[in-house]
Parts: structure tokens; C-alpha cells; sequence
């Protein structure tokens, strides 16, 4: 208890940093994954395709690889210069949206093929059968895997520890410049995580119970 | 009985034509589901699709908007060639009804705004008047009281009604029906064949697939009798359960009605 009150400033910068990044780089994430799934399941072959590329080009990096080139080579590239920390969150935002786009994907074909077929039949368009139809029927199922995704999303942050952004993650390696006891330093930051997710599951469980059927 | 099993199929008189088929071929892979079907519904006219299993009605009628597509020739709907997927198939299936074997009402809808939902949404209306129009429609077919209910507290029968309701409800040229009553319990078959019934009466022109003898002998014009995916004979319903021209047809007919 005395490490963590003794670097409370410490804990409370880091973790603050770690939620910011967390609830920024999910929005964009939900928003890219959405615009992403749709392309998936298009009518339009050229647009399938744009989405499959996407989902196995960003799926199959591996996260830290994809930081590197943020923080290493888009410095290099000549585009408006940015800091860590935004870099950090367009990386994660690029990696999360392959996963979200993938649980949209499949919560819409969960949904029976004859609810698309009877919107299509009285002449609704795509996207009308998607807004109408399909994603008021699918949001229920998508809530438990999206949730999921959510939580590494969390977790993921740490991996921008390594490019010099301040969040949870940095914690441990600020405390041991401190000479404080690593194993104890980790082990209260793998508890603050511990909570964050409890958060997020409890969220999950509101919006499970909301959308009972 | 005279035994001819070369009869050439009359080709319909197409006196006025609204839905015509030309030279349609499907392919499932190797599998050949539609040959050669060439045939025209006139408007007005009630044509019963029947045939084994697997003898490609089901494919046929659900060509017809383009819900299946096929690998050759033409489908014309009341003279506009069947387009593309996009904007312009979109508003041809506006005026195509269909009811499907799985009456595939929206579940998270009530069955007021199942029958509502197309003409709010493709057909412009406000939200009053389309509410007006599925009124008159669930009145029609008999569900009225059940307006506000969702489709999973209502019977088959009572269902597989709001989706004909929901269909009218777009005032359509053509209504296909793919086996309506196939999913039923026996004794909620006769309430939809009985709304069938009047809507044929009403001068709808209807395309409906089916596995139902007695109302294909009674509400169709003509009967088109399908197997292996070929049209094997057409013929007004009197002269083909009593005279069937192809033994197709009659060993058809033969297993169908001796039950």
C-alpha cells in the first residue's frame, strides 16, 4: 500500500492517460469498424474486397509491429508531424477497427437470411435494410464479442508504453528509476486493470439486460 | 387415356403480358436448377406452380424478383427487363409482392409496423396515412386485433397473413407466393388459402407455387407443371387433373392425390 501512496501521482497520471487513450481510440475504433463491416457484407464485389484487404492486412499485423511504424516511420514520411500519443491511438484505432468490423460481420449474418430477403422484397435498399432491419436485430448478439474486443482494446494500450506515451502500461518502468519494488509496482497496476474491466463487463451487462428479450 | 408423351407444350397466349420469361437457365455449379423456361403471366391471371420437389418452382418464382439470380436469359416484369441489384431493382421489387414459405415478418417489429415499414420507407408516406393503409390491409386479411403485437406472439396462420397484408400494402403489380402454406399446422392452412382466395377473386394477378391441389384446381387459371427444372406441361386446371397430357404429370398427380 505505502508504494502505491508513495507514487500516487505516478498511478494517477498514468492510468487517467490509459482511460483517455482507451475511451478515444474506441469511438474511432466502433466508428472504422462499423464502415468496415458494412463494406464486408456489400453487395458491390469492389467494396467486399476493400473490406476483406482491410480486415486481413490489419488483423494479421501484429499490434507492437504496427506502433513501431507509427512511432518509427510515419516520422519519416513527411505528413504533418503528430505526437506519440496520437500516433499511438490512430495505431490502435487501425488495429481494433479490423476486430469490431469482423464482430459486426458477424452479428449481421446471425441474423436469419429471410428478415434480409422480405426487406429487399418490398424494395427497401441496402442500407435501408441494414438500418431498418438488420442492425437493430444484430445489436443485441454483437454486445458480448464487441465487449470483448473492448477489453483488449484496453489492455493494448499498454503496448504504447513502449513509443513513449505515458499511460498504465509505463508505470512499472517510471517506479523502477523510482528503486521501488517491481513485482509489487506490477502488481498493483495488473489490479487497477483488473477493476477497469469489471467496469466494462458490468457496462456489458447493463446492456444486456436492457435489450433482453 | 390417350398415351403421348411427346406433346409439344402450347405456348400461353400472351394477350397481356406482365410478367414473361425467356429462355431462363440457372446453374447451381454443375447442377442445371432452370432449363429453357420460356412462359408469360397475363395481367390478371392466377398461374399455379406445382411439381415434385426439387423441380426448380421455388428458384422460378423467387427469379421473378430477383432474389435468385439466373445464369441466362430474360425476365421481364410489366415490360422493364429485371435491372441490376441497386436502386432501380429496389423500387421493381416495390411493386412485386412476395410471401415466403417462412412468412419472415421482422421479428423486433409490430405486425402494425411490419405492414407500415415499406410504405413509410420506399413508398413515402407519412407515418399516419401508411398506419392508415396496414390498418385497412390487416383488416382485409383479418388480423386487425393483432396490430399491435409482435410476430412471435401470433399463430402461423395469423402470420403468414400479416406478410400477405405487408405485401398488399405496397399495392403491387404481381404477387408471388412460395409455398405460403407449407410451414402451417394443418388447421391453420385454410384461413390463408381463404385469404389466397379472395385476393385471386379481388383480379390480382398471383404466381403461387404450392403443394395445395384444391386451390390450385380451383383459384388458378392455369396450372404450369414443373420437374428436373423444365416447364414439362401448362394447362388450364381442369384439363390437367383429369387429363394430363405428359406421365409425368400423371404419375405426379397419381402419388399427390392418392394420399
Amino acid at each position: 500500500m505505502q508504494v502505491l501512496l508513495d507514487n500516487l501521482d505516478l498511478f494517477v497520471l498514468g492510468f487517467t492517460n490509459t482511460v483517455v487513450i482507451f475511451a478515444i481510440s474506441a469511438v474511432f475504433s466502433l466508428i472504422l469498424g462499423c464502415v468496415v463491416g458494412i463494406l464486408r457484407i456489400s453487395p458491390s464485389t469492389p467494396m467486399r474486397a476493400v473490406g476483406t484487404v482491410y480486415v486481413n492486412t490489419l488483423r494479421n499485423t501484429p499490434l507492437a509491429l504496427l506502433m513501431m511504424f507509427f512511432a518509427l516511420g510515419y516520422p519519416k514520411m513527411g505528413l504533418p508531424s503528430l505526437d506519440y500519443t496520437t500516433l499511438a491511438i490512430i495505431a490502435l484505432v487501425l488495429y481494433t477497427a479490423s476486430y469490431v468490423a469482423e464482430v459486426f460481420r458477424s452479428g449481421i449474418n446471425s441474423i436469419n437470411r429471410g428478415q434480409t430477403e422480405a426487406a429487399r422484397a418490398i424494395g427497401l435498399t441496402f442500407t435501408q435494410v441494414l438500418r431498418v432491419v438488420l442492425i437493430p436485430q444484430a445489436f443485441r448478439n454483437v454486445m458480448p464479442p464487441l465487449v470483448s474486443v473492448f477489453i483488449a482494446l484496453l489492455k493494448n494500450t499498454t503496448v504504447a508504453s513502449g513509443f513513449s506515451v505515458m499511460q498504465a502500461g509505463a508505470i512499472a518502468a517510471n517506479m523502477s528509476e523510482r528503486g521501488e519494488n517491481l513485482l509489487v509496482t506490477l502488481l498493483w497496476v495488473a489490479l487497477f486493470f483488473f477493476i477497469l474491466v469489471m467496469v466494462l463487463a458490468a457496462v456489458q451487462r447493463a446492456f444486456e439486460r436492457k435489450w433482453a428479450v | 387415356m390417350e398415351l403421348n408423351n411427346t406433346v409439344s407444350i402450347a405456348s400461353v397466349e400472351a394477350t397481356d403480358p406482365l410478367v414473361v420469361l425467356k429462355q431462363v437457365n440457372k446453374f447451381y455449379g454443375e447442377h442445371h436448377v432452370l432449363r429453357d423456361i420460356n412462359t408469360v403471366v397475363n395481367r390478371g391471371e392466377i398461374v399455379a406452380l406445382i411439381g415434385p420437389s426439387g423441380a426448380g418452382k421455388s428458384t422460378l418464382c423467387r427469379a421473378i424478383n430477383r432474389l435468385e439470380t439466373i445464369s441466362s436469359g430474360e425476365i421481364y416484369v410489366d415490360g422493364v427487363a429485371l435491372p441490376e441489384e441497386g436502386r432501380a431493382l429496389a423500387s421493381l421489387r416495390a411493386d412485386v409482392g412476395m410471401v415466403f414459405q417462412s412468412f419472415n415478418l421482422f421479428a423486433h417489429k409490430t405486425v402494425l409496423e411490419n405492414v407500415a415499414l415499406g410504405p413509410v420507407m420506399v413508398r413515402r408516406m407519412s407515418k399516419g396515412e401508411a398506419n392508415k393503409v396496414a390498418m385497412e390491409h390487416l383488416e382485409r386479411v383479418g388480423v386487425a386485433n393483432q396490430a399491435d403485437k409482435l410476430p412471435a406472439q401470433l399463430s402461423g396462420g395469423q402470420q403468414q397473413r400479416v406478410a400477405i397484408a405487408r405485401a398488399l400494402a405496397m399495392n403491387p403489380k404481381v404477387m408471388l407466393f412460395d409455398e405460403p402454406t407449407s410451414a402451417l399446422d394443418p388447421e391453420m392452412v385454410s384461413e390463408v388459402l381463404d385469404v389466397m382466395r379472395a385476393l385471386a377473386q379481388s383480379g390480382m394477378t398471383m404466381i403461387v407455387v404450392t403443394h395445395e391441389m384444391g386451390f390450385a384446381r380451383e383459384a388458378a387459371d392455369r396450372i404450369v407443371f414443373m420437374a428436373d427444372g423444365q416447364v414439362v406441361e401448362e394447362s388450364p386446371p381442369a384439363e390437367f387433373f383429369t387429363e394430363a397430357k405428359t406421365t409425368r404429370a400423371r404419375d405426379f398427380l397419381q402419388k399427390i392425390l392418392a394420399r
